[in-house]
C-alpha cells in the first residue's frame, strides 16, 4: 500500500489547522462549562426567549448534516456516476456535522450532565424523543454505508446501505422540522410545511458545505474540479437555493392569508427590527438573490471563487433564516387573549428581546470548531478526496468535451 | 372527617401513628383556635380527603380552579406573593426576564370597548398538555388527578415544553438556588411551573394562592374537584359561563375563568 507523503509545508499547515480547530473547540468547551457552572443567567436567554444562538448553530449543523449526505445519495440511490467518488466525503461530513450540532445542543441543556437520561427515558409522543432514536440510527446507517464504500468485501451492499441512509435522513430531517411543526402554541410554527421545508433547506445548506470542503481539499492537493462537473454542481446548488425560497414564500403567503397570523407576519417581515433586517438583508438578499446571481450570471459563474462565494452566502443566509425563525418565533408574544391589550410582570404582550452573550457565541463557535477539527483529521486520515475518472464519465455521457 | 379517616388508616403503625394522631389533633386544635376561617375554607373547597402516603393519585378526581375575574382587582398580587412564599421562589434575579413566575397577574383591555380585566395566569393543568407531549424524557407529566408536574430528577433542561406551552406558564431556573422549601424541590437548569401546590393538596389542603385570596376576602379563586358534581367548583362551573383560555386548542383546561 502506498503511503502518502506530505511535504513539510503541508505537515505544518495540517498542524496549524488542527491547532486552530482544537483551540476553538476548547474555547467552546470552556464556555459550556462556564454556562453549566453559573447557570443560564450568564446567557442572553430568558424565560421569554429561551432558545438562542446555540440552537441556531446546532440546528443548522444538524439540518445540514442530513443534506450533505445528499451528494452520496445522488450517486448511490439515483445512480449518477459523477457523484459516486464524492460519497465517502459526503458520508463523513454527515456524521461529523451531526456530531457537532448535537454537541452544541446537548451542552446548552440546563442539565447537560443528565444527557444519558435523554437516551434512557424516551417519551415517544415527543418529537425530541423521536430524535433520540433518529440521530443514533443515522450515525449507524451512515457508518455502515461508509463501510460498504471503503471495504471491497462489503461493496455489494453499498446500494442497500445508501438507500437506507437516504430514507433515514429524510425521516430525520422531517423530525427536525417537526420539532417546530408540531408546536401548536406559537404562530411562527404549527405548520406541516415545515417538515419538507427543512428537508429542502438541508439540501441547500449541506451542498454548500460540501462544495466548500471539496474546494478546500482540492486547493490543498493542487487540483481543479472538472469545469463540466463544477457546472453541474453549481446548477444543483442554485436549484436548491431557489427551492428553499419557494418554500419560504409559500410559508409566509399562507400565514399572511390567515387573519390570525397577519400580526405575526407584519412583525417578522416589516416591524420586528432585527428580524425583518435579517430576513430581507440576510436571507433574501445575501442568502438567496446574491448566490443565485453569482451562480447564473454568464460572466460571473465561470470565474474562480464564484461557487465558493455562493456557498458561503448560502450558509450565511441559512443562519439568518434560522435566527429569524427560531428567535423571532419566540420573541413574538403569545396571543392568549385575541382582541385584547395585555400587560403583566412577565412581559406578556411584549416583544421578547434577545442579545446573545459571549458564552453562547463561544459555545456556538466551539461546535463549528469541533466540526472543523474532525473534518481536518478525517480527510487526512481517510482517503476521501473525490477523484474523478473523467474518461469514464465522458464515456457515460455525464460530461461533454 | 378527613383527618379521622387518615388516623384510622394509620392505626396499625404503633407509636408513630400515635404521635401523628396527637400531632394532627394538636394542629387541628391550633388551627381551630387561631384561624378558624382558614379551616372552614379548606373544608369547603377541598372536599376530597387527603391522599395517604403510598397511595396513587386517583383519576376519579380532576383538580381544577375557577377564577372570578370580576372579583380580581388590578394591582392586587396577594396570590402571587403567597405562591412565592409557599414554594420558596424568593431568589433575586438581576434580569427580570430570567425570573421564575409560577403565577402572575395579567391585565387585559378590550381594544374596541376599553373594558378591562385583571386575572392570575398560571399553569392551566390541561387534560391534554402540550408540555407533556413534547417532553423528550417524560419529566413533564400529568398525574391521574389532572395535576401537571415536572419530575426534577429527569428534566434535562431542554426548554421544549416552554416552546410548546400556549400560556407561558413555565419558567427555567437560570441560576443556583439556596434555601428551598423541602416540600417543593427546585433546581438550576430545570423547568418548573405551578404545581397546584400538590404537596398541600395531597394533605387535603388547598393551593396557597387560593387560600390567601379567600383569607384576604377577595374570593376570586376557587379550588376543588371538577369530577365531583357536588363540589362547589363543579356547581359554580355548571351555573355560570366560564372561559378556557385559548379554547380553540381544545386542551380541556383545569383552570376556568369567569367574567372574561
Amino acid at each position: 500500500m502506498k503511503i502518502e507523503q506530505y511535504t513539510p509545508a503541508e505537515e505544518r499547515l495540517f498542524y496549524i489547522l488542527l491547532a486552530l480547530g482544537g483551540l476553538l473547540s476548547a474555547i467552546g468547551a470552556g464556555a459550556a462549562y462556564y454556562m453549566e457552572h453559573s447557570g443560564h443567567v450568564v446567557t442572553g436567554m430568558t424565560n421569554q426567549v429561551f432558545w438562542g444562538l446555540p440552537h441556531v448553530f446546532g440546528i443548522f449543523l444538524i439540518v445540514a448534516a442530513s443534506g450533505v449526505l445528499n451528494v452520496a445519495s445522488i450517486g448511490s440511490v439515483f445512480g449518477k456516476k459523477a457523484y459516486k467518488p464524492r460519497a465517502p466525503l459526503s458520508g463523513l461530513l454527515a456524521i461529523i456535522m451531526l456530531a457537532a450540532g448535537l454537541a452544541i445542543i446537548m451542552l446548552d441543556l440546563g442539565r447537560a450532565d443528565r444527557v444519558l437520561i435523554a437516551a434512557t427515558h424516551v417519551n415517544l409522543t415527543s418529537v425530541f424523543g423521536w430524535n433520540m432514536i433518529l440521530y443514533p440510527v443515522f450515525f449507524g446507517l451512515v457508518g455502515l454505508y461508509l463501510w460498504t464504500l471503503m471495504d471491497r468485501r462489503m461493496h455489494g451492499y453499498y446500494k442497500a446501505a445508501g438507500f437506507s441512509a437516504f430514507v433515514w435522513r429524510l425521516v430525520m430531517t422531517t423530525g427536525t422540522g417537526s420539532i417546530f411543526g408540531f408546536v401548536v402554541a406559537r404562530q411562527a410554527y404549527q405548520s406541516a410545511i415545515l417538515a419538507p421545508m427543512f428537508i429542502i433547506m438541508s439540501f441547500a445548506w449541506g451542498l454548500a458545505v460540501f462544495l466548500l470542503v471539496q474546494r478546500s481539499m482540492y486547493a490543498w492537493n493542487n487540483m481543479e474540479l472538472n469545469p463540466a462537473l463544477r457546472q453541474r454542481l453549481k446548477n444543483l446548488l442554485a436549484t436548491f437555493i431557489a427551492a428553499v425560497f419557494y418554500f419560504v414564500v409559500v410559508y409566509h403567503l399562507t400565514n399572511i392569508y390567515y387573519a390570525k397570523e397577519t400580526a405575526f407576519e407584519h412583525f417578522i417581515l416589516v416591524s420586528g427590527g432585527v428580524y425583518p433586517l435579517l430576513f430581507w438583508g440576510g436571507y433574501v438578499v445575501l442568502g438567496t438573490l446574491l448566490p443565485l446571481f453569482l451562480l447564473f450570471h454568464p460572466a460571473l459563474w465561470p470565474k474562480s471563487g464564484s461557487v465558493c462565494a455562493a456557498s458561503v452566502l448560502t450558509i450565511i443566509g441559512g443562519l439568518c433564516q434560522l435566527y429569524v425563525f427560531i428567535i423571532g418565533g419566540q420573541a413574538f408574544p403569545l396571543e392568549m387573549f385575541p382582541g385584547m391589550e395585555v400587560t403583566s410582570t412577565f412581559f406578556d404582550g411584549v416583544v421578547g428581546t434577545y442579545v446573545p452573550s459571549l458564552p453562547e457565541v463561544l459555545l456556538s463557535l466551539g461546535g463549528l470548531g469541533l466540526g472543523f477539527t474532525l473534518t481536518v483529521v478525517g480527510v487526512r486520515v481517510l482517503r476521501f478526496l473525490p477523484q474523478d475518472d473523467v474518461a469514464m464519465l465522458k464515456d457515460a455521457g455525464y460530461l461533454q468535451d | 372527617m378527613s383527618e379521622h379517616n387518615h388516623t384510622e388508616k394509620d392505626s396499625g403503625n404503633g407509636g408513630a401513628s400515635r404521635r401523628n394522631f396527637i400531632g394532627a389533633v394538636a394542629a387541628a386544635g391550633g388551627l381551630a383556635a387561631i384561624a378558624p376561617g382558614i379551616h372552614l375554607v379548606q373544608v369547603s373547597q377541598a372536599n376530597t380527603p387527603p391522599r395517604p402516603a403510598g397511595e396513587a393519585a386517583s383519576k376519579a378526581v380532576r383538580w381544577g380552579m375557577l377564577i372570578d375575574t370580576t372579583k380580581c382587582a388590578s394591582g392586587c398580587t396577594d396570590c402571587v406573593k403567597a405562591c412565592a412564599t409557599e414554594n420558596g421562589i424568593t431568589e433575586t434575579v438581576k434580569d427580570a426576564r430570567q425570573a421564575s413566575q409560577w403565577i402572575r397577574k395579567i391585565d387585559i383591555k378590550e381594544v374596541k370597548t376599553g373594558r378591562t380585566h385583571s386575572l392570575p395566569m398560571l399553569c392551566q393543568h390541561c387534560a391534554h398538555p402540550p408540555c407533556v407531549d413534547v417532553c423528550p424524557t417524560g419529566a413533564s407529566m400529568k398525574r391521574a388527578d389532572g395535576i401537571v408536574l415536572v419530575d426534577r430528577h429527569i428534566c434535562i433542561g431542554c426548554r421544549y415544553c416552554m416552546l410548546a406551552c400556549p400560556y407561558k406558564a413555565r419558567s427555567f431556573v437560570h441560576q443556583p438556588l439556596t434555601e428551598q422549601n423541602p416540600e417543593v424541590p427546585r433546581g438550576q437548569g430545570c423547568v418548573e411551573s405551578c404545581t397546584f401546590c400538590v404537596h398541600r393538596v395531597d394533605k387535603g389542603q388547598i393551593p396557597a394562592c387560593v387560600e390567601t385570596c379567600t383569607k384576604e376576602g377577595h374570593n376570586a379563586m376557587l379550588f376543588g374537584d371538577l369530577n365531583d358534581p357536588n363540589s362547589e367548583i363543579s356547581r359554580r362551573v355548571a351555573q355560570v359561563t366560564t372561559t378556557q383560555v385559548r379554547a380553540d386548542l381544545k386542551l380541556d383546561l383545569g383552570v376556568r375563568y369567569q367574567g372574561i
